[in-house]
C-alpha cells in the first residue's frame, strides 16, 4: 500500500474531454480553466475523442479524475467508456459527467459507475470541491502497482 | 539485457518489458518525489543509456508540438518505440496547469508504439520540470528507442534542455526577430540543429539566411556544422531531412562519447544546484524576520549592493543551521 500523508499533498491530475460527435466545447474549456485556477493539473483534449483514445490517455497521463462533458446525448456512450476503463484495469479512476443530462438518464450513468453528474447551473465551488475530493479518493484506492 | 543475480522485482520486470501502466505510475511517483521514488531510480539505474534523447525547444507558437507530431509519425512508421515528454507551464499563482500539447499529436494517438506524457513545469524555470531528467530515465528503461522532450515555449535563456537532451533542435518561425536577435546569447547557442518551421510563410528564406549568418560568427566545431533546415509541419516538407540530420548528429555524438559517465555527474551537480536554489528561495520568501527586512531596506536605499547583500543572507542562513 502507498503511504498516505505525502500523497495527499500531491497536485490532482484531471483529464477533461468529450467523446462522440458533439463539438460544443465551451463548457469543457470553462471547467478546465476553473480546475487550473484552483491548482489542479488538467489534461485537456479537443472534442470528438474515441473511447479507446480516452482509455489510452487515462493510462499515459495517470489521471485521478476523468471529467467528460456532454451536451448532445453523447452521455449515452458513457456506460461503454466505463466498461472499457474497467477492462483496462482503471476502476480506481473517478469519472464525472457534466453538461446536459436528462434526469431520466442520470441513473443509467450512476449505475454504470459514474461518480457524479453535474447538471447545468452547477457552481464553480461545487465542481472544484467535488472533483478535488474525488481525486483524493482515487489516490486512496489500492495502488495499481507498488515499487519496492 | 543484463541478467541480475537476484530475481528482478515484479514491477521492474514489467517496466523493462514496456508495460505502460507501470511506466505511467512510475512517472507520477518520480514527479511527486514520493517515498517509492528512490526504489525506482535504484531499480532502473543499471538499465539506462539505450535511448536517443532529442529536445525540441523554441518560442511559444513556433510550431514545436506540430513539428514533433510530424517527426513522431515518421519514427513510428519505422517501427521504433517513441516516448514524448511534453512540458507546459504551471500557473505561478494557483500552481495549476492546462496541459494541451498532445492535442497537436492527436493524429498519432492510436499508435501502440507511441507513449506521450504531459508534465507541468511546476514553476521550475528553465523550460522543463524538475523531474524531467528522471522521466527520461524511466522511459529509457521501459525500452523507448527515441525520447522526445518538448519544452515550455522558451524565451532566450531557457537552456536547461541542453543538460538533458543529447540532440537539441531549436525551432524558429519566419520573421521572428532581426539579425541582432540572432546574435544575442541564449537559446540559439545550444542548437545542434536549427529549424525554420512554417516554411510555407513569407520571410522563410530571410530568416534562414539570418540564422546561417549567426552561425558563421560562432566558433566552428571540428566535427559538426549546425544545419538550418526549413520545415512545414502541415504538409510535411523537410521533416524527413530533419530526421536525417538528427540521425547524422547521433553518429557524431557516438564518436565523441568518451566521457559519458562524467557528464552524467556534472548534470546531476547542476540539477542539484538548481534544486538547492529553489528550496532556499521558497524558504526565504516564506519567512519574515527583522534582519531580512533591514537587509532589503538597505539594498533598496543603495546602502548595500546585491552581491554583498547576497553574501550576508547566505551567512545568515548558514548560521541558523
Amino acid at each position: 500500500m502507498v503511504e498516505s500523508e505525502s500523497r495527499e499533498a500531491i497536485i490532482p491530475r484531471v483529464l477533461v474531454t468529450k467523446i462522440g460527435l458533439d463539438g460544443h466545447d465551451r463548457g469543457s474549456r470553462i471547467v478546465a480553466a476553473w480546475l487550473r485556477d484552483s491548482g489542479m493539473e488538467v489534461i485537456y483534449t479537443a472534442p470528438w475523442q474515441k473511447i479507446d483514445t480516452v482509455v489510452k490517455l487515462t493510462q499515459e497521463e495517470d489521471v485521478d479524475v476523468l471529467a467528460v462533458s456532454s451536451l448532445a446525448t453523447d452521455h449515452l456512450l458513457i456506460p461503454k467508456l466505463m466498461a472499457a476503463l474497467r477492462e483496462a484495469g482503471y476502476q480506481h479512476v473517478k469519472v464525472v459527467v457534466g453538461g446536459i443530462v436528462p434526469d431520466a438518464d442520470e441513473a443509467i450513468l450512476l449505475d454504470s459507475g459514474v461518480s457524479r453528474v453535474f447538471h447545468t447551473g452547477s457552481t464553480k465551488e461545487e465542481v472544484v470541491q467535488r472533483i478535488s475530493e474525488f481525486a483524493e479518493e482515487a489516490r486512496k484506492a489500492p495502488a495499481v502497482v507498488t515499487f519496492d | 539485457m543484463a541478467v541480475k543475480k537476484n530475481r528482478p522485482k515484479p514491477w521492474l520486470k514489467r517496466l523493462l518489458n514496456g508495460d505502460r501502466t507501470v511506466l505511467s505510475r512510475a512517472i507520477s511517483v518520480l514527479e511527486n518525489e514520493t517515498n517509492e521514488a528512490s526504489a525506482i531510480i535504484r531499480g532502473i539505474y543499471p538499465h539506462l543509456g539505450n535511448a536517443m534523447v532529442v529536445g525540441f525547444t523554441g518560442s511559444p507558437g513556433v510550431g514545436k508540438s506540430t513539428l514533433v507530431n510530424s517527426y513522431i509519425k515518421l519514427l513510428c512508421e519505422k517501427g521504433l518505440q517513441v516516448g514524448v515528454i511534453a512540458v507546459d507551464p504551471s500557473s505561478p499563482l494557483s500552481g495549476g496547469a492546462i496541459l494541451g500539447d498532445r492535442i497537436r499529436m492527436a493524429a498519432q494517438e492510436h499508435l501502440r508504439n507511441l507513449f506521450i506524457r504531459s508534465l507541468a513545469s511546476r514553476c521550475h524555470v528553465g523550460g522543463l520540470s524538475r523531474a524531467t531528467s528522471r522521466v527520461v530515465d524511466v522511459m529509457d528503461a521501459a525500452g523507448m528507442d527515441v525520447i522526445i522532450i518538448e519544452t515550455v515555449g522558451a524565451g532566450q535563456s531557457e537552456v536547461e534542455i541542453a543538460e538533458i537532451a543529447s540532440t537539441k533542435v531549436v525551432v524558429c518561425a519566419p520573421g521572428m526577430g532581426d539579425d541582432i536577435q540572432a546574435i544575442k546569447a541564449g537559446i540559439l547557442e545550444i542548437a545542434d540543429i536549427l529549424v525554420v518551421n512554417k516554411c510555407d510563410l513569407p520571410l522563410t528564406n530571410h530568416t534562414n539566411r539570418q540564422l546561417k549568418a549567426m552561425l558563421v560568427l560562432r566558433e566552428a566545431l571540428p566535427d559538426w556544422t549546425t544545419p538550418v533546415l526549413n520545415t512545414s509541419a502541415i504538409d510535411g516538407t523537410g521533416v524527413s531531412e530533419l530526421s536525417d540530420a538528427i540521425d547524422e548528429y547521433k553518429g557524431v555524438l557516438a564518436q565523441r562519447n568518451s566521457d559519458g559517465k562524467d557528464k552524467g555527474k556534472k548534470r546531476m551537480l547542476r540539477l542539484l544546484a538548481n534544486s538547492v536554489a529553489d528550496k532556499v528561495k521558497k524558504d526565504l520568501l516564506e519567512t519574515t524576520s527583522l534582519e531580512m527586512d533591514s537587509i532589503c531596506d538597505a539594498v533598496l536605499k543603495g546602502e548595500l549592493m546585491f552581491n554583498e547583500a547576497t553574501n550576508r543572507v547566505i551567512d545568515k542562513l548558514l548560521s541558523h543551521q
